[in-house]
């Protein structure tokens, strides 16, 4: 015990003599959680629109004006022909061109639908799907308005969060992938580093065993880890005003599972290496890439192909952000998410064993 | 000035040479992971858990549910009289959306009376909520008759078209982000190691005694990983074409300049980050926290810079692949010319100069 706290001890020391580390892990979380916390948004606003009007009539003005009146569109230029139109999408400047042609209104008076032409750029296909939900929203809504309703009406309930706020979730997953960024590079380092140095042969001569070792190297970095997460929740909750539903206490507690599966890959990726650079290409590609891009933070596990489906449950971070779901936005505690949890100790147990066991060889 | 950077990359190269497994990490990386994310991701959302409480029974109401399933986005997880038990599919995750058909259906539908059929749905991935809603609105309208009332205009027909992108696929706009973003990692990764190595094995001092000036230890430095990248990046374009059917509208040369701009600008990044760190540790913190997440998230790869606070916005301009990515899409879905796409050139290479600038002082002022 007395020889672990020493470790333990040195770890510190160390990360306290370099000048240049302290505020990249304590102040660059917080830079980043700000930033990036608004800039990972789905809410679609402020579409570029651009209008061509040959109608010229109440009808057509009545249906720009559906389009321009909320806060999805913005009318970028409204143009006399048609073909002003191409070169608007061709330069960007417009993502939405409507077209309402000459006969619009006529048509409609005399019974028959009136046709408009929205085109959308597809080049952003977010941008250019959402951009034409709206619009076709629009539409039908000044249908509505001049007569026409459908006889059966949808009525959306949505659960958790009403307002269909993306921040609400984007911000407590973009503090998670922060999280696991720093935590898992800190000990990736960490013995890779006494293996470049030289000062691992001290280290092996010390009466510490090898897992004691591996636990000096853990503790460490689990606390800075867990510093970070406190000094960066704040913002969370108060700056960005995240609905915490659930319990506090629970969450802090279900994060030292999720840390010990990101402590533990950092970890095996410095069993792994000989250098420092090997190091870091092999926890940035084969080991946080697929947190960010298999976990479901972003991209709809159920959408990806079967294979990657079976992948992703050996992601901890796709757990995890059931419990950040579950916790923050839905309310529910340990008796819906006990599987998360125990699939994430599953996977901390077992990553840990394989770094032990590459460190025992490797001796 | 043009030998004695020259030696210096021919040392790097040697180097290079030398650590075989980094550099066939490099060069092969982005091409393995181009091919994993490029078949795993995509926004197009499918399966949809639905559970489905029918208070009426009717065959009407039975069609509806039927038209859900077949639609081909919904699968059935639940089907039921009773709505208690929305709460526990909803709170576990096992249902994604609920139609809740209310009894008398059958009979108001054939009665003309206007009916609202209630749709719970999961809001906490707020982006698949609002297609999820558009889904069911669009299922539920196509089973609607409409009713005009009279003396009223008739309804609107909207027809729309998508440009560049007609089947608004997801991996025609998502594979060319995904090259950026591999692209980057992998050229800062390249380079934010390499000054500080030196530096921490204590041969800079050898380097230092040398006639080289600062200027040409970095250009030194950065030629020979852009060989290595340009020849990554080349693989990944040319996978993405054969692979995932991204097409090349516009001139591979265009093409070809951009990149190279863009991975000039990426690789002095990663010089700058090597000249400001005093070891390898801190080099790799900056490397990946300035990369990582800012490129995925600021570049406009996933979300759109326009949604964003203005303040935001500002500062995405700092992000070399947001320039790239403009670029890219323009070139290869749209074919544009440079007429439109000028300025992202003109902010790449401003990038690229003003990190190479900045990584020069610092180093003539460390030596």
């Amino acid at each position: 015990m007395r020889t672990l706290l020493n470790l333990l001890v040195k770890e510190l020391l160390q990360l306290k003599r370099d000048p240049k580390i302290l505020p990249i892990l304590f102040v660059a979380p917080v830079i980043q959680l700000l930033v990036l916390g608004y800039a990972a948004t789905t809410d679609i606003k402020h579409v570029e629109l651009a209008v061509c009007d040959l109608d010229h009539t109440t009808a057509s003005r009545e249906l720009v004006d559906h389009f321009t009146s909320s806060t999805y569109f913005q009318l970028v230029s409204a143009v006399p022909s048609q073909d002003r139109l191409d070169p608007l999408l061709e330069s960007g400047a417009a993502r939405i061109a409507l077209t309402i042609p000459a006969g619009f209104a006529a048509d409609r008076i005399s019974g028959r639908p009136g046709t408009v032409q929205i085109v959308a750029d597809g080049s952003d296909a977010m941008a250019g799907t959402i951009g034409l939900g709206y619009a076709m929203t629009a539409v039908q809504l000044d249908s509505a308005l001049g007569g026409v309703t459908s006889q059966v009406e949808v009525r959306p309930k949505v659960l958790y969060n009403p307002d269909l706020l993306s921040r609400n979730f984007m911000v407590p997953g973009v503090l998670a992938m922060i999280s696991m960024v720093m935590t898992m590079m800190l000990t990736a380092m960490a013995l890779v580093r006494e293996r470049e140095v030289g000062t691992m042969e001290q280290l092996l001569v010390t009466p510490l065993k090898p897992g004691q070792l591996i636990l000096g190297k853990l503790l460490p970095y689990a606390l800075v880890g867990f510093i970070e997460i406190l000094t960066a929740l704040p913002l969370v909750l108060y700056w960005f005003q995240v609905p915490l539903r659930g319990s506090l206490a629970l969450l802090l507690v279900l994060c030292l599972p999720f840390m010990l599966c990101t402590l533990g890959l950092g970890l095996l990726v410095s069993t792994l290496t000989q250098t420092q650079q090997q190091a870091m290409m092999l926890a940035a590609f084969v080991f946080m890439l697929p947190q960010i891009y298999l976990s479901g933070f972003i991209f709809p596990i159920q959408n990806m192909p079967k294979l990657f489906q079976l992948l992703t449950y050996v992601v901890p971070l796709r757990y995890f952000v059931v419990i950040l779901r579950g916790v923050f936005l839905k309310g529910v505690g340990l008796a819906v998410l006990w599987p998360q949890v125990l699939a994430l100790l599953g996977l901390g147990a077992v990553i840990l064993a394989l770094a032990r066991l590459r460190f025992q060889r490797q001796l | 000035m043009i030998r004695r950077t020259l030696a210096v990359a021919v040392k790097e190269l040697l180097q290079l040479k030398r650590d075989w497994r980094s550099t066939a990490t490099l060069l092969g990386m982005p091409l393995v992971l181009l091919l994993i994310y490029g078949f795993a991701l995509s926004f197009d959302v499918q399966h949809i858990r639905l559970a489905v409480i029918d208070h009426d029974g009717t065959q009407a109401a039975r069609d509806v549910a039927q038209a859900f399933l077949e639609s081909g986005y919904f699968d059935l997880i639940h089907r039921g009289h009773d709505q208690r038990v929305l709460d526990g599919l909803f709170d576990s995750g096992r249902a994604q959306a609920a139609i809740v058909i209310p009894d008398r259906y059958g009979a108001d539908l054939e009665a003309g009376r206007a009916i609202s059929v209630q749709f719970v749905l999961d809001g906490s991935d707020s982006q698949t909520a609002t297609t999820i809603l558009s889904y069911a609105r669009q299922i539920v309208g196509s089973l609607s008759p409409v009713v005009r009332t009279p003396g009223g205009l008739a309804p609107i027909a909207p027809r729309p078209l998508v440009w560049y992108n007609p089947d608004l696929s997801s991996s025609r706009f998502l594979v060319p982000g995904l090259v950026a973003f591999i692209l980057m990692i992998t050229s800062v990764i390249a380079t934010s190691l390499a000054v500080v190595r030196e530096k921490e094995h204590g041969t800079m001092e050898s380097l230092r005694a040398t006639p080289l000036l600062a200027i040409e230890l970095l250009l030194g430095k950065t030629l020979p990983y852009l060989l290595v990248a340009s020849l990554s990046a080349a693989g990944s374009l040319l996978l993405a074409w054969a692979l995932f059917g991204v097409p090349l509208h516009g001139s591979p040369l265009w093409l070809a300049l951009v990149t190279l701009l863009f991975l000039f600008g990426g690789l002095g990044w990663g010089v700058l980050i090597s000249t400001l760190s005093d070891t390898q540790q801190v080099a790799f913190q900056l490397g990946l926290l300035s990369t990582m997440l800012p490129t995925l998230l600021l570049s406009g790869f996933i979300f759109p810079i326009s949604s964003m606070p203005k303040a935001v916005q500002l500062v995405t301009h700092i992000v070399p692949a947001r320039y790239y990515l403009v670029a890219l899409r323009e070139i290869i879905l749209k074919g544009a010319g440079p007429a439109v796409w000028w300025s992202q050139i003109v902010g790449l290479a401003v990038f690229a100069v003003a990190v190479l600038t900045l990584a020069t002082v610092r180093t003539i002022r460390s030596l």
